[in-house]
């Protein structure tokens, strides 16, 4: 009795001395990531919250102004508004076709076709071509007197446009690029659809279900995470876009402005202008859209994210 | 007799029903691999076109119709490339960027995916949650302090901005790196931990024999995204020597105007050659790594 009373103590402050030394392994074993979260994440986005509400030319230090910046960008600079509709606009086209084809693609390379790693294969490579080198590529392809493109348009009797040379049609350009990427998202579905279970096939077999109606029924509610996941990136990388348009501009001197999106902007507010506290009140509103694009589509699927493990 | 003929022609039907299936099949078949190899020829025609335009004598490069192969090839682009921009140097800073990225990325990521997958330790999952946010986060809200982090340390206009921060792991791979460390069995580590190993001999010989496929999987994402890399260096990196690929070629978009489109497509073709050869080496860790975080290249 007397002995156990005396061990139990004993025991636990045992306990707690090896529950502290887990801790403390566990810690050093994730101090790389502790050291660069708290020096590199962390600070750098406190700060920028601060910067956000100043003037910071970078030589003086910041001037506290309140509001001003996000009063400045939402009511007052129209460059801000064109940035963000020429983002939309790049997000609103690319997405949805962007996705539709990826889709349809893995849909006929799940088909169990013979060579089905060969087409995957080619049609993955594109989008590990370096962003430099594919624009200049493409703005070789869509050149619009002596392009491949507008020479195929030709041939069917159609004039082509000016592409990078025109205004209205050098986002499309852009977005002709990006969807020669479209092979990255074909992979992902393919994953998506060889994950998804083989007797939900047979049993809607057994149902008297055809091609089309397994499709509707089976296929895409049960791709519908990955398809959200896809989307969801696709918006948030709508709004980092930036080296392609970049160097379509900044080379071959794309229309002024029809190629500012939102993430040029910023740099050009921080990096030609230094204005780095209207830069930082830009990257905050960017990162609140992403917060709320986010939550929204936690909130209405609730289990997109399949971790696996 | 009667009935043997309804039998035939019963069998008959079936058999024409069956073959009317089969020549069904094949045609849906045929459709599928006539719309697969359309899409392979439009996704592959761009770097065809490349190479071709890399090759062909300016002349033959504003024809039209277009002229696919060209008339002669002239091999001496490639040559001539690196001595119209110091194309040597730039792979060089490249190569030196991506090397130092990989090294250190695996080293940190293996260590880290380690403390969150076999270790246990009160808040763990806590700060792995964490490590997950910081996925989602757009770097432009620590762009700027960050910037001004490595101005103050003196930093811009040399590596260290692009390749210290390896140091830290990157949130995706030791993501990714945690879920295969997670598949091995913990019977593996038991025996290890009966001989009296340290946790960090465990993961040193347990481990990393183990995890092979996904360090490698680790290396060509970190090598990737370095070779491909322009913000970074487009921020951090002022002096031309220090250029890497991208940023080289970019400046020399500038230069060469719009009049030798030949060495531009040259040097695209130099620059596209090393990840498209890494890819196919590396094709399953590729694709496994895409499909399980859903990243796309």
């Amino acid at each position: 009795m007397a002995a156990t009373a005396l061990a139990a103590p004993q025991e636990a402050s045992k306990r707690r001395a090896r529950e502290i030394k887990k801790i403390v392994i566990g810690l050093l074993f994730i101090s790389p990531w502790i050291v660069g979260f708290l020096w590199l994440t962390l600070y750098p986005m406190l700060a920028s919250f601060y910067y956000s509400f100043t003037e910071y030319q970078i030589l003086a230090a910041p001037k506290w102004i309140g509001l001003a910046n996000f009063n400045e960008m939402f009511f007052h600079d129209k460059l801000f508004w064109t940035s963000v509709g020429n983002t939309l606009y790049y997000a609103v086209i690319s997405l949805p076709v962007g996705t539709v084809g990826s889709i349809l693609l893995a849909l006929l390379l799940n088909r169990k076709v013979r060579g089905m790693s060969f087409y995957r294969t080619l049609y993955y490579v594109p989008t590990v071509v370096p962003a430099i080198a594919s624009v200049m590529l493409w703005a070789w392809i869509l050149n619009p007197s002596v392009g491949l493109v507008n020479f195929l348009l030709s041939l069917i009797g159609i004039k082509g446009p000016g592409w990078f040379n025109d205004p209205y049609w050098a986002k499309p350009a852009l977005i002709v690029l990006g969807l020669w990427g479209m092979g990255g998202g074909v992979v992902i579905y393919l994953a998506g659809l060889q994950d998804i279970p083989t007797h939900l096939y047979e049993a809607a077999s057994l149902d008297g279900a055809n091609g089309i109606q397994k499709a509707l029924h089976v296929t895409i509610p049960l791709l519908t995470p990955t398809i959200f996941f896809n989307v969801v990136m696709g918006l948030i990388g709508a709004f980092q876009y930036f080296t392609q348009a970049f160097v379509a501009q900044g080379a071959f001197g794309g229309p002024l402005n029809s190629l500012l999106f939102y993430n040029l902007y910023l740099y050009r507010n921080a990096f030609s202008y230094y204005r780095m506290g209207y830069a930082s009140a830009l990257a905050w509103v960017l990162l609140v859209f992403v917060l709320i694009v986010t939550l929204g589509i936690f909130r209405t699927t609730g289990r997109w994210v399949h971790y696996g493990g | 007799m009667a009935a043997n003929t309804l039998k035939a022609r019963v069998d008959g039907r079936a058999a024409r029903r069956r073959q009317v299936r089969y020549y069904g099949k094949l045609m849906g078949r045929g459709l599928t691999h006539a719309v697969l190899i359309l899409f392979a020829v439009i996704f592959s025609l761009p770097l065809f076109w490349m190479i071709s335009n890399a090759l062909k004598p300016n002349a033959e490069m504003f024809v039209l119709p277009p002229r696919w192969i060209p008339s002669q090839f002239l091999w001496n682009r490639f040559p001539e490339a690196f001595t119209y921009i110091p194309f040597a140097l730039y792979t060089w800073n490249t190569l030196y960027i991506a090397g130092y990225n990989v090294v250190a990325t695996v080293i940190s990521c293996l260590l880290v995916a380690y403390g969150f997958a076999r270790l246990e330790w009160k808040g763990r999952d806590v700060v792995f949650a964490l490590v997950l946010a910081t996925m989602m986060l757009p770097y432009q809200v620590t762009l700027i302090p960050q910037y001004i982090i490595f101005s103050r340390l003196h930093w811009v206009g040399t590596f260290l901005p692009l390749t210290f921060p390896a140091w830290f792991g990157n949130p995706f791979l030791i993501f990714l790196m945690r879920q295969f460390f997670m598949t091995i069995p913990p019977e593996l580590t038991d025996a290890a931990k009966i001989d009296g190993s340290s946790e960090l001999g465990i993961l040193w010989r347990v481990f990393v024999p183990l995890s092979k496929p996904a360090i490698a999987t680790m290396a060509v994402f970190t090598f990737m995204w370095n070779w491909n890399d322009f913000f970074w260096p487009l921020i951090y990196l002022t002096n031309q020597n220090q250029f890497t690929l991208s940023l080289g070629l970019y400046n020399f978009i500038g230069f060469v105007a719009r009049t030798e489109w030949g060495l531009l497509m040259a040097a695209s073709t130099m620059m596209t050659i090393p990840p498209v050869i890494l890819f196919f080496f590396a094709q399953r860790s590729f694709i496994e790594g895409i499909s399980l975080t859903g990243i796309k290249g």
